[in-house]
């Protein structure tokens, strides 16, 4: 088997165990909420292969839930977050020496702040819930990417294929879609999964704080910091099962990527 | 049709000393013009100021004493540069280089021994000879009236050296486009040029 073979598998496994965690989590909304009082407090078994919480909560069904929560949310955040680093980063690369200074103060400015604090600021500042927190992810994740993008068409511009194509007689529309279009593609698409896994992460994080969804929501962030509480008393399962699938969650996103990029650079396209 | 430089100046920086400084040119479509002058007299951004890549600072390039700016369209004046991997996207197939050109025709394809099977290639999968043959064909289209050869040959063995020399000049004199060759090796300028200009400091 060779290294693409190979790669494709991996990019397609992380796809869709992902796929099936997002579209599972939709279908268990009741059975995430469904308490029952005869089976609360069970170790991992396997009627419940990650146990069951104080109130007699199945905690796989919950962390599917709250995965696939994540992942929409994490999906939402990071769409938004890299359309906008696209159009920011051409506008700063195109648009002369004012509009990039302007864009570029706006990236160093965001880019200053530490991300969590800002991402608290915006979701508290929204009144917090689903549209806090979406928009706070998108807001503070669209930095380096825009800069990626800005210098990749920067780049482009002033290489020589460009410059030939020009005198070659063909327009502007033609060299930005035939030329720039199969740079800038793959970056976006990677920057795109890339961002997954932090906008992921850091959704969880602000709602672990308390920052983020409210309570009735079972996020896989107020999964994890209800179980703390029960920790103490034991109950080791309630926390580390949803974690490591969090874990998971965010390195197969990073596999993803990773393989997509490996797919269509030319440079490892036929290894 | 006939190129023309006129007191062409041009530095780099405004520190730098000129480069060039009214250097004056004339060439017909039924020329072969050699430049010769050692690394650094501005063989290449003479190239660059005659198509048109680069603005003098004084003097200006003429085309039947129209600018050459002023022309829509494909360029009439085109340039080989030196570096052909610098000279394709390395995103974009073979096939699809090829069709940037002005309709490029099978027999330039073919005299210039491009193979079938190196059209599906990216460009990191060719030689440096191989990728110069595809900038070489590209430059070829249909409105071009005047070829720059930017030192093409200097990657390439003697054999494939005299291929495309042969093939450049059979083309260039059937369709009566001029060419201006760069190179270092005096041996090869004075085998196929009608004259040879020297460039000094």
């Amino acid at each position: 088997m060779n290294q693409r073979k190979k790669t494709i598998i991996y990019f397609t496994a992380a796809v869709i165990f992902l796929a099936a965690v997002a579209i599972g989590g939709l279908f268990c909304k009741e059975a995430a909420q469904a308490t029952d009082f005869s089976q609360k407090n069970l170790l991992p078994g396997l009627s419940h292969p990650f146990g069951t919480d104080w109130l007699g909560r199945d905690m796989f069904v919950r962390t599917i839930r709250g995965l696939s929560l994540s992942i929409l949310i994490g999906l939402a955040a990071a769409t938004v977050s890299a359309f906008a680093a696209l159009i920011l980063g051409i506008a700063s690369a195109t648009l002369g020496k004012g509009v990039d200074a302007v864009i570029t103060w706006i990236i160093d400015l965001v880019m200053g702040i530490p991300h969590i604090l800002l991402l608290l600021l915006i979701s508290v500042a929204l009144g917090k819930g689903l549209t806090g927190v979406v928009v706070g992810v998108a807001l503070t994740h669209w930095t380096s990417l825009a800069r990626v993008i800005r210098g990749e068409v920067m780049q482009l511009r002033e290489s020589q294929y460009i410059k030939i194509a020009e005198k070659l007689g063909h327009g502007k529309l033609h060299i930005a879609v035939k030329h720039m279009l199969p740079h800038l593609v793959p970056q976006f698409l990677v920057g795109l999964i890339l961002l997954f896994p932090h906008a992921i992460l850091h959704e969880s994080s602000i709602t672990f704080l308390g920052f983020g969804l409210s309570s009735e929501q079972p996020a896989i962030g107020i999964i994890l910091s209800e179980s703390m509480k029960y920790l103490v008393t034991g109950k080791w399962w309630l926390a580390l099962f949803p974690g490591l699938m969090l874990v998971l969650t965010v390195i197969l996103f990073d596999v993803a990527g990773e393989s997509l990029r490996k797919l269509i650079d030319p440079g490892s396209a036929h290894k | 049709m006939i190129l023309t430089a006129k007191d062409i100046s041009f530095r780099y920086s405004k520190k730098d000393r000129e480069i060039l400084s009214g250097f004056s040119l004339e060439v017909s479509q039924e020329e072969v013009v050699g430049l010769v002058a050692p690394s650094g007299f501005g063989k290449t951004t003479l190239c660059k100021i005659l198509a048109g890549y680069q603005k003098p600072d004084r003097g200006e390039v003429l085309l039947d004493g129209k600018p050459l700016s002023g022309i829509k369209g494909p360029c009439p004046v085109q340039m080989i540069w030196q570096h052909p991997e610098q000279s394709v996207n390395p995103r974009l197939r073979m096939r699809e280089v090829i069709l940037e050109g002005d309709n490029i025709g099978q027999d330039i394809i073919k005299g210039l021994g491009i193979e079938e099977d190196w059209m599906n290639r990216y460009p990191a999968e060719l030689s440096g000879g191989e990728l110069q043959r595809f900038c070489i064909a590209r430059a070829l289209g249909k409105s071009t009236g005047f070829l720059l050869a930017d030192e093409i040959s200097t990657m390439l063995d003697l054999i494939t050296q005299s291929q495309i020399w042969h093939f450049l000049l059979e083309e260039t004199r059937r369709r009566h486009i001029g060419l201006i060759a760069v190179s270092h090796s005096s041996a090869l300028l004075d085998e196929i040029c009608t004259r040879k200009i020297e460039l000094q400091r």
